[in-house]
């Protein structure tokens, strides 16, 4: 049977070169970067190839980079590592209504120690308005975090936009680019922020390797104790070749960004021309045009999403959903109600994130096998069979 | 796709009984599309027997298969038979539901407790099993929240 994986928003393989970069320090090069003997230089000389590289990936400094475990982990240090080290100034902080978990449930932790947080709607391309951020900027709002890219829908959110808007000596500015991050141009001076979140794994780097840009001179709480490395704000030996292969895939996706984009936008826009004209009542959720070039998303109304998905597992193809049934806590997504999208429909969200290992006949492949997979489900729903009924009359 | 056993993933992808009866003696609706699973239970009864079963399913995984299974336990079974289906019944007769989805196993049997109601009301008969248990016998552990 073929085998098509689009699910790179769940995983990424790594890049051979990423891979090979990885090995000897998983191996011969063993040593602790914080060690004084030639040992600890090898490890050392490798961790700051690496901060240089990333740093050079988004337009900022070596010095400004402190390495994570996760993108979720980068954002749980800006938002209460950032706040908390301004806590004396004001406790109000703004993010909007389609952040990652790890920005919402930051900030729903900041509330219970006594902040006040102001959700930002997105419209229904998921969209935040600037023009909404800085009516809710107020004298004691010390933090304010908006995502470059959302990972669900794709929508890309006009950060520069919103920082322009900033008032003089106003809130610290953060932003997740986690979704964003090598796969299309992210310039932290270009964004106009002070603080951004990036992971590697996004990017055909390891898991489990991801930094926190910090403009240098902006206070950070650390939210361990422990040592000196990363400057004391992320304590703990450093995990030396998921730090390697994070550099390699951000020195890769520097090279190649502009290849890259156009390969996948090419893919991806056939892939959404495909499912909207050749199934009915299918939706594009996100944003159009300002769109991450490797996410097609939509919403296939009256079947759900986890059978979707459990059909295309039959025929080899690996997509995601934002379901209720296909989340643990049986929630549907709250990026899919956040854009107004109702929870019927969206029971049907399903997201091809597409990756380089794809190719066109991929494309062709599930485009073949997707509308099947619909008819089949549609076949015996209930609600189909509605309205096909109040249709007729 | 390792959270179902076996039997759940053979009725869903090979579903039993699915469709609608056109001429129905009774029907049954249940769930909300806002949670995530609706199923319509249809049946023909003859002889105070179930002698068709059909359904249609909006849903996970889970709540097809049970759909299926539930349509396959009570086809050729009597009312009363029908009414002692409990939602642990079908979910061993699946060979087990992840924990998150036994709710759909509840759904499956109180469609069909529906569908034999309604057929109940409309020849006003009275069935042994229906009328003492009005409510269904087990508390949804996900209900909804919207």
């Amino acid at each position: 049977m073929r085998k098509v994986y689009m699910d790179h928003a769940g995983a990424m393989p790594l890049l051979p070169e990423v891979l090979e970069a990885m090995l000897p320090y998983l191996n011969e090069i063993f040593g602790n970067p914080q060690s004084l003997h030639s040992w600890g230089d090898g490890a050392r000389d490798a961790v700051e190839e690496a901060r240089e590289r990333v740093a050079s990936l988004i337009g900022g400094s070596a010095e400004e980079i402190i390495f994570t475990a996760s993108g979720t982990e980068a954002n749980n240090l800006a938002i209460k590592g950032l706040a908390r080290a301004k806590a004396e100034k004001g406790k109000h902080i703004i993010i909007s209504a389609i952040e990652h978990f790890s920005v919402m449930n930051s900030a729903r932790t900041l509330q219970k120690e006594g902040f006040e947080v102001t959700y930002i709607p997105v419209d229904g391309f998921g969209t935040v308005d600037p023009d909404e951020i800085s009516r809710n900027i107020r004298s004691d709002t010390v933090l304010v975090s908006i995502m470059h890219a959302n990972g669900e829908v794709g929508t890309v959110e006009p950060i520069a936009e919103i920082a322009k808007k900033f008032p003089e000596g106003g809130p610290v500015f953060h932003t997740d680019a986690v979704a964003s991050t090598g796969n299309i141009p992210v310039d932290v001076k270009a964004l106009g922020v002070h603080a951004l979140s990036l992971a590697g794994n996004q990017f055909y780097g390891p898991k489990g390797s991801a930094a926190l840009w910090l403009k240098r001179g902006v206070r950070i709480l650390p939210l361990m104790d422990g040592g000196i490395q990363e400057g004391g704000r992320r304590p703990g030996t450093e995990d030396v070749p998921a730090i390697v292969g994070l550099g390699k895939a951000a020195e890769l996706a520097q090279k190649d960004l502009p290849s890259r984009m156009q390969k996948l936008t090419h893919l991806r826009d056939s892939l959404i021309n495909g499912v909207l004209s050749q199934i009915e009542h299918s939706i594009l959720t996100g944003h159009p045009v300002q769109r991450l070039p490797h996410y097609a998303s939509f919403c296939l109304k009256f079947i759900e999403g986890e059978a979707i998905l459990m059909l295309l597992n039959s025929h080899g193809i690996a997509a995601a959903s934002g379901s209720a049934c296909t989340s643990r806590a049986l929630k549907a997504s709250h990026v899919l109600l956040a854009m107004g999208i109702s929870h019927e429909v969206a029971q049907g969200s399903i997201l091809f994130s597409l990756g380089l290992d794809n190719s066109g006949d991929d494309v062709t492949y599930i485009l073949e096998k997707l509308p099947q997979v619909v008819d089949r489900l549609r076949q015996m729903s209930p609600l189909y069979s509605k309205f096909i009924k109040a249709q007729k009359g | 796709m390792l959270v179902y056993s076996e039997k759940v993933m053979q009725h869903f992808m090979n579903p039993h009984n699915v469709g609608e009866i056109p001429d129905a003696d009774g029907v049954g609706e249940i769930g909300n599309p806002v949670c995530g699973d609706m199923m319509t239970f249809y049946i023909k009864v003859k002889d105070n027997r179930l002698e068709d079963v059909k359904y249609k399913t909006f849903g996970c995984g889970a709540a097809i298969a049970v759909s299926s299974i539930v349509s396959d336990m009570v086809k050729g079974k009597t009312l009363e038979e029908a009414l002692e289906v409990t939602p642990s019944m079908v979910a061993r007769e699946l060979e087990g539901l992840p924990k998150n989805k036994f709710h759909c196993s509840n759904l499956g049997a109180q469609a069909l407790r529906k569908a034999i109601r309604n057929y109940a009301i409309k020849n006003k008969i009275d069935i042994q099993g229906l009328t003492d248990k009005e409510e269904p016998e087990e508390e949804d552990e996900h209900a909804c929240e919207t």
